[in-house]
């Protein structure tokens, strides 16, 4: 892990709530793995104590993008970054997706909503192609789906509303190719999304005895491991303790994962 | 200690999380989280909440207990030439007195910090500090079971900080660290609940710094032993402010979070300000306020 002063490449507009942010960062990416995230410094959010945590969407080379929505005071202050601007970045953090090495597994991946840039990532570095589910609101909430598609990977969608692929929730196709699958399937899941999608696909992989890797999403602080603010309860070597997101995760097995209410 | 500038409690961990960020070698001291006896899980989530200028935490001592840390994190703590302190509590006198104890004969502990002012735990911690008798007895009870430095942490609530700098120096406080995090709160204003799951934390971060200034600036004309300022420093500056109040070391917390590396900025900024100022030694400039 680093700080580093990365330089704007470029910011661009990904439908009209989302936006990809490029920077220059040789040094965070030369270690960044899929899964792993980056603390980022709001400079123009004069008052802000806390760096904002993103997840890594891309790596080319020395460049780095993030793919973000305006949901609070500091991504709405981030929207005014521009090409030249410089960044203050710390990372890359984070324990990052293992990846399998078992050619005879499938990887599934289920992303809601802009969970799926961490996942496309991921899908970059793997050597197998599997199939990604993503779902989301409506339409415009359903990021990436050619870019997937581009790589080789079956790409299957639901929305809230139907108003691309199925009506329903993600769960509603994956529980579909669960079934038509009659027990002779061999995948391990990927999720990255709200923290319903990812303990209902947790309870599918633990159900067909199958790995599931959550990646979990929690406010932070110092994005570190120092601060205790982002701690989960889960469970490890049969002992119940509390795990830092930032640091002992945010991926995590399904089985590790305690949620409560 | 080489330098002044120390790292605050709960804000550094212990040791392992920022070293590959920030070279611990050119701190003056780490005062690492909170340790009660035994392994202490904390409040529920949410524990932190961003506000301007700030943030109120109410993370609620979680940390391995006395013998967990020690197995844990004092060996990689030996290995760097900072001074470690460690910052101690209780639910009860007794046992503040027995990880005094427990501390003073663990090897690389250069001194211990009380924490008799943390505003997050029901039972023991505020209750101590807001009042002169529990201050005093607290005190007297670490006092009694180390040779240790010991360096009491003051709450920011109280009427009259003077006195509770007093009753410290007056039971065998070797310094005083000021101030703890002040208690507050935030509300979700469409939920109508708030924002952390413990109700209220404390605030930290510079939006509490002119509190902090008054706060030393008082303590300073009560006491002779040295003070150890904090409260929301995120450059040398605020530091600066501090010393010439009254500190004669300070420590930075909550800026941690924001720049890894503003320890370090402080302690460059103290040096460039003495030369600039002409003054040999920090010293030259404790207590320096002219009125």
């Amino acid at each position: 892990m680093r700080i580093e002063n990365g330089t704007v490449v470029s910011h661009e507009p990904m439908g009209p709530y989302y936006r990809v942010l490029t920077l220059n960062l040789p040094e965070v990416t030369r270690t960044a793995v899929p899964g792993q995230f980056v603390h980022v410094r709001i400079a123009k959010l004069h008052d802000a104590v806390l760096r904002r945590p993103f997840s890594i969407y891309k790596v080319d080379g020395q460049q780095l993008s993030l793919l973000y929505k305006a949901v609070g005071r500091g991504t709405v202050t981030m929207q005014a970054l521009k090409a030249g601007d410089s960044v203050s970045i710390v990372g890359p953090l984070g324990n990052g997706f293992p990846l399998t090495e078992d050619s005879g597994v499938t990887p599934v991946l289920i992303g809601g909503g802009y969970g799926v840039a961490p996942l496309y990532f991921l899908a970059r570095r793997m050597t197998q192609r599997g199939v990604l589910f993503v779902g989301g609101s409506k339409a415009v909430d359903i990021l990436l789906a050619d870019d997937f598609r581009a790589i080789g990977w079956d790409v299957r969608i639901a929305t809230d509303d139907g108003s691309v692929g199925i009506k329903g929730l993600v769960t509603v196709p994956l529980d579909a190719w669960i079934k038509a699958g009659n027990g002779k399937l061999n995948p391990e899941f990927y999720a990255c999304g709200p923290n319903g999608m990812l303990k209902a696909v947790g309870d599918r992989a633990i159900n067909g005895n199958w790995k599931a890797w959550l990646s979990l999403d929690r406010h932070m602080g110092c994005g570190v491991g120092a601060c205790l603010a982002c701690v989960q309860k889960v469970r490890l070597s049969g002992q119940e303790t509390l795990a830092r997101v930032c640091k002992d995760g945010p991926i995590f097995e399904a089985r590790e994962v305690i949620w409560e209410n | 200690m080489k330098n002044p500038v120390m790292v605050a409690s709960g804000t550094f961990g212990y040791g392992p999380e920022y070293a590959d960020l920030v070279d611990l070698n050119q701190l003056g001291a780490i005062v690492v989280k909170g340790i009660s006896m035994e392994p202490w899980g904390g409040n529920k989530t949410p524990r932190m909440v961003e506000v301007s200028g700030g943030l109120i935490n109410a993370i609620g001592l979680q940390n391995p207990g006395t013998k967990g840390f020690t197995e844990k994190y004092m060996p990689f703590l030996r290995k760097y030439d900072v001074a470690v302190i460690v910052n101690i509590w209780g639910k009860t006198l007794e046992e503040y007195a027995a990880v005094a104890e427990w501390f003073d004969k663990v090897e690389g502990v250069h001194a211990l910090e009380i924490n008799i002012s943390c505003p997050n735990v029901k039972a023991g911690g505020s209750s101590f500090g807001v009042h002169l008798d529990s201050t005093a007895r607290v005190v007297s009870a670490v006092r009694a079971k180390t040779k240790l430095p010991i360096i009491p942490k003051l709450a920011p609530n109280v009427s009259d900080i003077g006195a509770f700098a007093k009753v410290c120096e007056d039971n065998g406080a070797d310094a005083i660290s000021l101030i703890n995090s002040f208690p507050a709160m935030a509300i979700d204003i469409e939920t109508r609940k708030p924002i952390l799951a413990n109700v209220s934390g404390g605030l930290s971060g510079p939006a509490i710094h002119p509190i902090a200034v008054k706060l030393v600036y008082e303590a300073a004309k009560a006491v002779k032993i040295p003070l150890i300022a904090i409260g929301g420093i995120t450059s040398a500056r605020e530091a600066i402010e501090f010393i010439i109040a009254g500190a004669s070391a300070v420590a930075v917390g909550t800026a941690n979070f924001t720049e890894p590396l503003t320890a370090l900025q402080v302690v460059d900024g103290l040096s460039a300000y003495l030369t600039r100022h002409k003054m040999e030694k920090i010293q030259d400039l404790v207590r320096s306020i002219k009125l």
